[in-house]
């Protein structure tokens, strides 16, 4: 019973981080209509940037034994400086340039991460990371539980954010901006400067959840930056339907279920001899679900109710 | 430096013939095709399959051309799996694409075709395996070129540069020779215009993927030939392709040769200060340099 | 004989929740030149593009000569005799002007040659300036490269969106004269423009169009001479105003 539970907390708190990020996205494609092919390097900087500058020593750069509070904001703007560098050079050209780009930012760091001993630990990754809270909550299942709280505040508070955001005044701008970019623009507006600050933002709340996974695992490898961590959070988006913050966080729990459940099936129901390709089976399947998705159901699974002021899917022109 | 140099070129090359195709595809449909580079992977596993069958019919075909590694059999099965690659862009763009951008807008198209690379990507894996496959195991040995400073040539890679440099030169010809070519680059400049001029947008395009993927394959073999074939060949073409695009200006079709030259060469070059793990980096960092200098690519326009 | 156009309730625009045009009825006799005028965001432009097939069309229907050819594909125009020289965007900047053309003239087979020949006769430019992309031709000589390419089909109804557009006021005429001219072997000319009196003077039907509806109709010295033009042209200012 114990195991059961402990495992339904483990799920829960990654499904619920993977959540945060899935959030981020949302704000760039379904509430601004940009692509980001690169999640991964956003989240990927949150977690690095949180374990050095929280960590302890360490022969690689880092390990500034920072508060944890202030080790996840420093990991946050990390984020939000690589996607401010990488919005800054692309948002004002034409949307396939951004997607270029932060798929190769994504390639860019997980291949620096992995190669810069010096700087991230490389292949190893980074360790000697101190868990925070652990003098009251412990090791084992209360700190677990502690974390999952933690986190579903996060989850909570960048859901209400997003929510506020879209009916706010700049909310506003971006389904402007989206809509009639040149009207936008006859206002006085700047609607790379918008999409700018959208960009930033959606990257730092994926920092956001980079951190709090680094901090979760207390160690954060390249292992974990790879691809297809893009991939799963796209999925999720697609599945919960773009522009609908509450079916996001619905999807992230359903796709992060149905991965887990595949691979476990896999390990343990498919031959010896097809253990090796486990891998691309559950590759073929995310691949499917986002192209499957898009051709029959592009709206998602969980369609906002009707009445709702709802950003349209990933319109350009 | 100059072994570095001419190995550029011939990665160059190949990374040429990839980014033709895909920056002809993303003027005219004005999205970034992430699956693009997975046709040199059906174009290299194409060959593969058809080379045996073809030595099968006879024997003689087996022999490698001159000093190449490249038998017979496997230089026949080119234009074939060249034929095979375009039909299946074809095949994709009317089941996947079409579809896709029927219902959401373009930048679903983008999504749509990262899920479509995956799934191209691992069904290869699965169907062929994920160890690397050749087209020959005949060892082709490097010819020495010099001694001091030492420069190794293989002939396979003489060969690539100059089939390449063909097919760069047959698009050329198309294109600025007959009123099938003037259609093309009617289509890439005004779609309406090029309707209302009698050009049948449909076919138009649907011979842009064709072209695409015909080079692609091409490049898939050459890539092949000189490297190895293996599934993940797409994932790691993608982004120098896309580096080789940007730099030559998304849309222009002597951009895309001239810039997958630049990325290829560039890419050699670095490891003369650079450890080669960091070879995956360098497009982005390509990429960037060029946003940086000059936005819309060496013979880009402004397009907004 | 058959009519060289008619449109019947047309009702079109980009979206089908929002049709511009509003229910067109219009016969077009063969020959002769019809101008359609009308005060800014009138349809005009959408009416000659739905023709073409270039808007969708949500009610109504286009026969030419009897045919339906409503909701027509663009490139097959000329199968029905038809061009359509667009405003400005109407020439290939990247092509040569003989690249433009040889385009145009495509599917014209063996006669390419002749036709291309009795083009350049006309506009003696096209020969002299072969060589230089379409980008690089001044607005002049742009119109007549665009009408060029438009008859390379042999149409017998040519539509021109605005041929004045963007041109200065001195050139302006020329082109207009050139667009009369092309009624001089029977040729139909329907005829979009902003300018509207030096369209009168020069079409023999008026025909004004506002929000999407036919307000006028008639020969055009009746409008020339009446008050009617002057009263919708005003009347539209001020609506927007």
């Amino acid at each position: 019973m114990i195991g059961v539970i402990s495992y339904l907390v483990f799920f829960a708190t990654v499904a619920s981080i993977l959540a945060i990020a899935v959030l981020g996205l949302n704000l760039h494609w379904g509430y601004t209509g940009l692509f980001n092919g690169g999640v991964v390097a956003f989240f990927g900087a949150g977690a690095y940037g949180t374990l050095m500058l929280g960590g302890a020593p360490q022969p690689h750069l880092g390990g500034f034994e920072w508060p944890w509070i202030f080790a996840l904001i420093g990991g946050v703007a990390a984020a939000a400086v690589l996607a401010w560098i990488v919005g800054l050079l692309t948002l004002r050209l034409r949307h396939d340039y951004l997607a270029i780009a932060t798929f190769g930012v994504a390639v860019a760091f997980e291949n620096t991460m992995r190669n810069a001993q010096g700087f991230a630990g490389g292949a190893q990754g980074i360790r000697g990371f101190e868990r925070p809270f652990r003098e009251f909550a412990g090791n084992g299942l209360g700190w677990n539980l502690l974390y999952l709280a933690l986190v579903l505040v996060a989850l909570v508070a960048t859901y209400l954010f997003l929510e506020r955001l879209a009916r706010a005044p700049f909310g506003r701008l971006l389904r402007a901006i989206r809509e009639d970019e040149e009207a936008a623009r006859s206002l006085g507006k700047s609607p790379a400067r918008i999409r700018l600050t959208s960009f930033v933002t959606g990257s730092a709340i994926m920092g956001l959840a980079g951190g709090l996974y680094g901090t979760f695992y207390a160690f954060v490898s390249p292992q974990d930056v790879l691809p297809i961590l893009t991939f799963q959070i796209w999925a999720m988006l697609i599945v919960g339907g773009a522009g609908n913050n509450r079916g996001a966080v619905a999807g992230a729990f359903l796709i992060w279920g149905a991965w887990t459940a595949s691979g476990w099936g896999l390990s343990r129901f498919a031959p010896v001899d097809w253990q090796l390709y486990a891998g691309s089976i559950q590759w073929v399947l995310i691949g499917s679900v986002i192209v499957g998705m898009l051709m029959w159901r592009p709206e998602g699974l969980f369609p906002e109710r009707v009445g709702e002021d709802r950003p349209q899917t990933g319109r350009t022109t | 430096m100059i072994q570095h140099l001419i190995d550029g070129v011939l990665v160059g090359a190949i990374i040429s013939l990839g980014a033709i195709g895909l920056t002809m595809v993303m003027h005219i449909l004005r999205f970034a095709n992430f699956s693009h580079a997975e046709l040199l992977s059906v174009g290299a596993y194409a060959a593969f399959v058809l080379g045996p069958l073809i030595a099968g019919l006879s024997g003689a075909l087996e022999a490698g051309i001159g000093p190449l590694s490249l038998s017979w059999a496997v230089a026949l099965a080119v234009p074939l799996a060249m034929a095979i690659t375009g039909a299946t862009a074809v095949l994709l763009d009317r089941i996947v694409f079409q579809r896709v951008r029927a219902k959401g807008g373009e930048l679903s198209m983008v999504f749509a075709s990262f899920g479509v690379a995956l799934v191209m990507r691992n069904v290869i894996g699965l169907i062929f395996g994920l160890s690397p496959h050749l087209y020959s195991r005949d060892i082709a040995f490097a010819q020495i070129i010099s001694y001091d400073p030492l420069i190794m040539v293989k002939p396979d890679q003489v060969a690539v540069l100059v089939l390449a440099l063909i097919l760069m030169l047959a698009l050329h010809l198309l294109l600025s020779r007959t009123t099938f070519g003037y259609s093309l680059r009617a289509v890439a400049e005004n779609p309406d215009l090029a309707q209302v001029t009698g050009v049948d947008l449909k076919a138009a395009i649907r011979a842009v993927w064709l072209i695409g993927g015909a080079l692609a394959a091409a490049a898939g073999v050459f890539y092949g030939l000189t490297n190895q074939i293996i599934p993940v060949m797409g994932r790691d073409l993608v982004l120098p392709i896309f580096a080789a695009t940007i730099a030559g200006g998304i849309g222009s079709v002597y951009g895309a040769v001239l810039g997958g030259f630049l990325v290829g060469i560039a890419g050699n070059l670095a490891l003369l200060v650079l450890p080669p793990g960091y070879t995956p980096s360098l497009p982005f960092v390509i990429i960037i340099a060029v946003l940086l200098l000059r936005p819309h690519g060496l013979f880009g326009e402004a397009r907004a | 004989m058959p009519e060289a156009l008619r449109l019947s309730g047309l009702v079109a625009g980009y979206r089908p929740d929002l049709p511009i045009l509003r229910g067109i009825d219009l016969a077009l006799e063969p020959g002769g030149m019809t101008a359609v005028v009308g005060p800014n965001g009138a349809g005009k432009s959408t009416l000659i593009k739905a023709i073409a097939g270039l808007v969708p069309i949500s009610g109504g229907t286009v026969t030419r000569g009897g045919a339906d050819i409503t909701g027509l594909r663009p490139d097959r125009m000329a199968e029905h005799g038809m061009a359509y020289v667009p405003q400005t965007d109407n020439v290939f900047r990247g092509l040569t002007i003989r690249e433009n053309l040889d385009l145009a003239l495509r599917r014209a087979g063996r006669a390419a040659p002749e036709r291309l020949a009795r083009l350049q006769a006309m506009f003696p430019m096209l020969a002299d300036k072969a060589d230089i992309r379409g980008g690089a031709l001044s607005g002049g000589q742009r119109q007549m490269l665009a009408v060029a390419m438009a008859l390379a089909t042999e149409p017998s109804l040519v539509m021109l969106d605005e041929p004045s557009a963007g041109l200065a006021p001195n050139i302006t005429a020329d082109v207009l004269a050139m667009a009369r001219r092309l009624t001089e072997d029977g040729t139909t000319v329907l005829l979009v423009e902003q300018n509207v009196k030096q369209a009168l003077a020069l079409a023999d039907r008026c025909i004004v169009l506002a929000e999407g509806r036919i307000e006028a109709d008639g020969p055009a010295t009746e409008l020339r001479e009446g008050t009617t033009l002057a009263e919708i042209f005003l009347g539209a200012r001020r609506r927007v105003a």
